[in-house]
């Protein structure tokens, strides 16, 4: 029993990593309509980064994070731009092909720049944990916690609360009518997928000190991130940090309780008997032709 | 995705039954013509790749179903191959190709369940369910260690040929899985059966209301494409004779596939770019 409550709290603190990937995600397939299959790549590039700027020049990952978020930002801007907008929103499935291509081409820019090894990030306090009434609470997983609900808070005033926010919203409901309204469409969307790529710098970051990484764990990361998108419906931001949360929390008691071997399974069989009941996810709707 | 070439002509025409046998003739001509042991290489993988992205456009060109999945049942053929070889005796030489119709077929029929399901989703989940298939393959070929020796992976008998022609049984196995490949997308395209497919691709509810059965013809379409990619992994693992599960499972083999469809030059040339040792 206490070793099933302990996978639980890890497996929440975990989720909030997996919820910013994939709310992030989830920004991005609203605004372009194509699910990010680069997103896992470039949260390990930035894990990359993070590890970089810590070996290198002493700085704390936490803190990297300030630098990486703008560039990221930056660099999901320029995605939009340079590969996304000639392709029509119809297109959304040369978009997802488009993207994992180059998430492809950034892991072998890793691991011609890295090498293969696998990596991670130790600063002083990677191993510390805080006894909690006799559960630890890993210090490095509980600030990971802490930094995605802020970022992801962040984004949901953002969403909600001011004018970009609102024509991110419109541009996701309908961008023809956005842009009848005078939503300038593309600019949006291209802020859109910046912010959702710099969800996935801050996430990734943090992710190179919980996990040994190497460019090949796109992979792994990549199909969970996946399975939360479909089950949280792809579009729904609340959808998808609830199913981010809950298949953290299943991996982690997987992991725990039977064996590691079977924790990423258990992510894709969960996905498999959603479908078989909610062929439109969790919280999806059904959207004619888009699911 | 782009639209495939749909035929309305349902005769055979001499012209193309002589460009077919031209095909036929230039694919059974070109190991004796390029005989080096790396020129036969080179050929056995363009080939292989070529029909991995023919028996791909089944699903993925026909039917507009952007599956990125088929490295699962490539795998499931290599794997199937090398089991039944190490474990089932089967026995050496030619023999083991006699392995590649059960492999087909059987692929075929175990996708149904799974195909199913999958189809129940579209465009983007789809992608995304398929190339989940993929990676759950692939976790069961690294953790059911009994049966696929996890990630060290087996290492199946080498096939006794005769050193200096040894790769011509490996091409020729591909090349006449590639002209079957071919003709089914022949036969698929200019049956019944294509212009339902089509019809699922430009407008699936549409084609329901107007009384096209979809789900049989999604699911044929996805049975027969899965069925042929697991051929090609059958003869692939004879050919290695080593599987493992990274290699086995690729998730480059789908967007291989779909990308060398794309390309302007065609299939059998964008393989070659790609063919690999």
């Amino acid at each position: 029993m206490h070793l099933f409550v302990q996978s639980i709290i890890v497996g929440v603190l975990f989720g909030g990593v997996y919820a910013l990937l994939a709310g992030g995600q989830a920004i991005i397939f609203g605004v372009t309509r194509t699910v990010n299959f680069a997103q896992a790549i470039l949260a390990i590039l930035c894990s990359y980064l993070s590890y970089t700027l810590f070996t290198d020049f002493g700085i704390d990952p936490f803190v990297s994070i300030l630098v990486l978020v703008p560039a990221m930002f930056a660099f999901g801007y320029a995605i939009y731009v340079l590969f996304l907008r000639r392709l029509s929103r119809s297109g959304g499935e040369l978009g997802l092909l488009v993207l994992y291509a180059l998430g492809i081409g950034i892991q072998g820019l890793l691991d011609f720049a890295y090498k293969t090894n696998i990596r991670v990030t130790t600063p002083g306090y990677a191993n510390n944990s805080w006894t909690v009434a006799g559960y630890q609470i890993p210090e490095v997983r509980f600030f990971a916690f802490v930094l995605a609900v802020a970022v992801l808070g962040a984004l949901q005033v953002i969403r909600q609360r001011t004018k970009l926010g609102r024509a991110l919203r419109a541009t996701t409901q309908n961008p023809v009518a956005a842009r009848l309204l005078g939503v300038d469409v593309e600019r949006i969307s291209a802020i859109g997928m910046g912010l959702g790529v710099a969800a996935a710098g801050a996430a990734g970051a943090v992710f190179g000190m919980i996990l040994p990484f190497n460019g090949n764990s796109q992979y792994d990361l990549l199909s969970k991130l996946l399975s939360i998108a479909v089950l949280g419906g792809l579009l729904s931001m609340p959808g998808t940090i609830v199913a981010a949360v809950i298949l953290g929390v299943i991996e982690s008691v997987v992991a725990a309780m039977i064996s590691p071997d079977w924790s990423a399974f258990s992510f894709l069989v969960v996905l498999f008997v959603v479908l078989m009941v909610r062929p439109q996810g969790l919280f999806g709707r059904q959207l004619r032709g888009a699911l | 995705m782009t639209r495939a070439h749909t035929g309305r002509d349902f005769r055979i025409r001499p012209a193309g039954a002589g460009q077919a046998a031209a095909f036929v003739a230039v694919l059974a001509a070109l190991p004796l013509i390029l005989g080096q042991h790396w020129q036969v290489n080179l050929l056995v993988f363009t080939v292989m790749y070529a029909g991995l992205a023919a028996s791909w456009n089944i699903l993925g060109g026909y039917a507009g179903y952007p599956a990125l999945g088929h490295g699962a049942f490539f795998g499931i053929g290599a794997y199937a191959m090398a089991i039944g070889t190490t474990h089932l005796g089967v026995g050496g030489g030619y023999r083991p190709f006699v392995l590649i119709i059960p492999i087909a077929v059987g692929t075929a029929l175990a996708v149904i369940p799974v195909a199913r399901l999958l189809l129940r989703t579209r465009a983007a989940a789809f992608a995304v369910l398929t190339i989940t298939l993929m990676f759950m393959a692939q976790t069961l070929a690294y953790n059911i260690r009994g049966l696929t020796g996890g990630s060290q992976g087996i290492s199946a008998p080498l096939a006794p040929f005769p050193a200096a022609t040894f790769e011509r049984p490996f091409y020729y196995a591909m090349a006449i899985l590639l002209a079957l490949t071919l003709a089914v997308c022949w036969v698929v395209r200019t049956s019944k059966l294509g212009l339902a497919l089509n019809a699922v691709r430009d407008d699936e509810d549409r084609a329901r209301g107007l009384g096209v059965q979809t789900e049989l013809v999604k699911l044929v379409a996805f049975a027969v494409s899965a069925g042929l990619t697991a051929a090609f992994g059958a003869v692939w693992a004879y050919y290695l004779t080593f599987v493992y599960p990274g290699f086995a499972f690729d998730p480059l083999l789908a967007l291989g596939a779909i990308l060398r469809r794309f390309s302007a030059g065609g299939a059998a040339c964008g393989a070659r770019s790609s063919a690999r040792p």
